[in-house]
């Protein structure tokens, strides 16, 4: 397999794979535990879901390391487990890959808000992702994806301790916008430019946004930022928004729709294209094809 | 500018050593309590909370203004107590059990506060008997609850039987939200209220305790 950065420079178009916590409940993730605990405890549920991805076409599979900083997992009491954590989930996707998918190591929010506005120092933070940032390395995986950031500080601290951790490891880095009148903001007002501008600043390979309102405002999404930068994007999007039918989740956005409004993606030159919240193997599947009918 | 108009402006800027300060100096103006609260700091979160509500400013502002509220408010907390000043009434908010989310709930606290209310914060991944048995104590007339996770919406439910069950069903309120919550979940579990953000919780509690 060619080295993902070599596929990120000559124009490539990536299928990532979908949702992980949804798929984790599904198997009997309790709510209210930390989705690490299935690491630790059923290993073998990481190697199901990566091959329901992996099969369903995904170039891309991620660990389930998204709250795997210690500062995170030190809302469960789990911040001593942060190696085991990062680096068994690792090695589940790896066990299943194989050679045949990209394993990327998800790196989400610390939990915790930056001072002067909240009670954590940039040095703490970026000590908590280094950790993180080492297991994940330690355990073999062929890129990282920061996400669902919306504090630019913070996402820039975590590519920073993936740049020391592992110089060579390509960094893909995404935030969370919502709209407004004056175009698209994270929670926290950034801009997609200054998103684009950080976190190249910051050293990552490729930028984009992930999670988020659904397919259709993250096409805007991709414009915005093709505007603000030269380097390859990624694109990862929720299925809609969740909403609560009888007590069951339930995210509108069809695999069909998804992959038919996905396809503007590589009109714009989008280099990864895949799920986040909501989103299934059918969802994969449909944006593969789409994918390899549209670059055939 | 008038004293109280300079105090809302630095609660507006998120500037807490001037907030302080300027209450300080009204307090020695001998203003009344009650008018710095309401024409100071009140005045200033209200601002702040509809620019929010617009995109025009975002968390890190509030969360600024937050601390320059209670700047003020620390140093106007004896004073009101000492004169019998209400507040418009007690409120207990979390996050339910299982969702370790807050940033939601912290921002309506924020700006429960900021209204006037009297806030018991029970924080994040709180058990409904917690809820319940705060509210009961601390003669609470509202809870707000707050989930980020379709999985731990139905908590929500199990707040509202457990009043019911112990005869408070009509004493304290109740008031939902979270991005996966709606209206028609707060009806499905016989919630009294549904907000769609911070500063419309603060409407909705302020029907809920009659102040509107």
């Amino acid at each position: 397999m060619r080295a993902l950065r070599e596929r990120l420079a000559a124009g490539d178009v990536l299928v990532g794979d979908g949702a992980m916590g949804t798929m984790l409940f599904e198997r009997g993730l309790p709510p209210g535990e930390p989705p690490e605990t299935v690491t630790l405890g059923r290993p073998a549920v990481l190697e199901e879901i990566a091959r329901l991805y992996l099969e369903a076409g995904a170039d891309l599979l991620e660990t389930n390391t998204f709250g795997g900083s210690p500062l995170k997992l030190a809302l469960h009491g789990l911040e001593a487990e942060t190696v085991a954590v990062n680096r068994e989930a690792v090695r589940a996707v790896r066990r299943v890959a194989e050679g045949r998918a990209y394993v990327v190591g998800s790196c989400g929010p610390s939990g915790r808000i930056l001072e002067p506005y909240g009670d954590v120092g940039e040095e703490e933070m970026l000590a908590s992702f280094r950790r993180q940032m080492d297991a994940l390395a330690a355990g073999g995986v062929d890129a990282v994806c920061v996400e669902t950031m919306t504090d630019l500080r913070e996402a820039a601290l975590a590519v920073r301790a993936a740049k020391a951790a592992a110089p060579e490891l390509p960094v893909l880095a995404t935030m969370t916008f919502d709209p407004t009148p004056r175009g698209y903001f994270t929670i926290m007002g950034v801009s997609v430019a200054q998103a684009a501008a950080g976190l190249e600043e910051a050293g990552a390979d490729a930028v984009g946004s992930n999670c988020g309102n659904g397919i259709e405002h993250m096409v805007a999404i991709a414009r915005a930022f093709r505007a603000a930068t030269r380097l390859p994007l990624v694109i990862q999007a929720n299925a809609g928004l969740p909403k609560s039918v009888g007590g069951r989740t339930v995210y509108d956005e069809t695999p069909a729709f998804l992959a038919e409004r996905a396809r503007a993606l590589l009109d714009i030159g989008v280099a990864v294209i895949g799920g986040c919240c909501g989103t299934t193997p059918e969802h994969i599947r449909a944006l593969r094809a789409m994918v390899d009918a549209e670059r055939s | 500018m008038p004293p109280l108009t300079d105090l809302a402006d630095a609660v507006i800027r998120g500037d807490h050593p001037q907030a302080g300060a300027l209450t300080r100096e009204a307090i020695r103006l001998a203003i009344e309590p009650k008018t710095i609260l309401d024409d100071g700091l009140i005045a200033g979160m209200t601002v702040v909370g509809d620019r929010f509500r617009v995109h025009e400013i975002f968390l890190p502002d509030v969360l600024l203004a937050a601390k320059a509220m209670y700047a003020g408010m620390d140093e106007l907390r004896p004073l009101l107590i000492r004169d019998g000043v209400p507040s418009l009434g007690k409120i207990v908010i979390g996050s339910v059990k299982g969702d370790l989310h807050d940033i939601g709930k912290n921002l309506v606290g924020i700006m429960l506060k900021g209204a006037g209310f009297d806030v018991i914060d029970l924080g994040h991944d709180v058990a409904p008997e917690a809820m319940v048995r705060t509210a009961k104590e601390q003669g609470a007339a509202v809870i707000g609850m707050s989930a980020l996770l379709t999985t731990t919406m139905p908590v929500m439910g199990e707040v509202v039987s457990r009043l019911k069950a112990e005869g408070m069903g009509g004493t304290v309120r109740t008031v939902v939200g979270g991005a996966p919550v709606s209206e028609a979940f707060a009806r499905e579990i016989g919630a009294d209220a549904y907000a769609f953000d911070a500063g419309n919780a603060v409407d909705v509690v302020k029907t809920l305790v009659g102040r509107r």
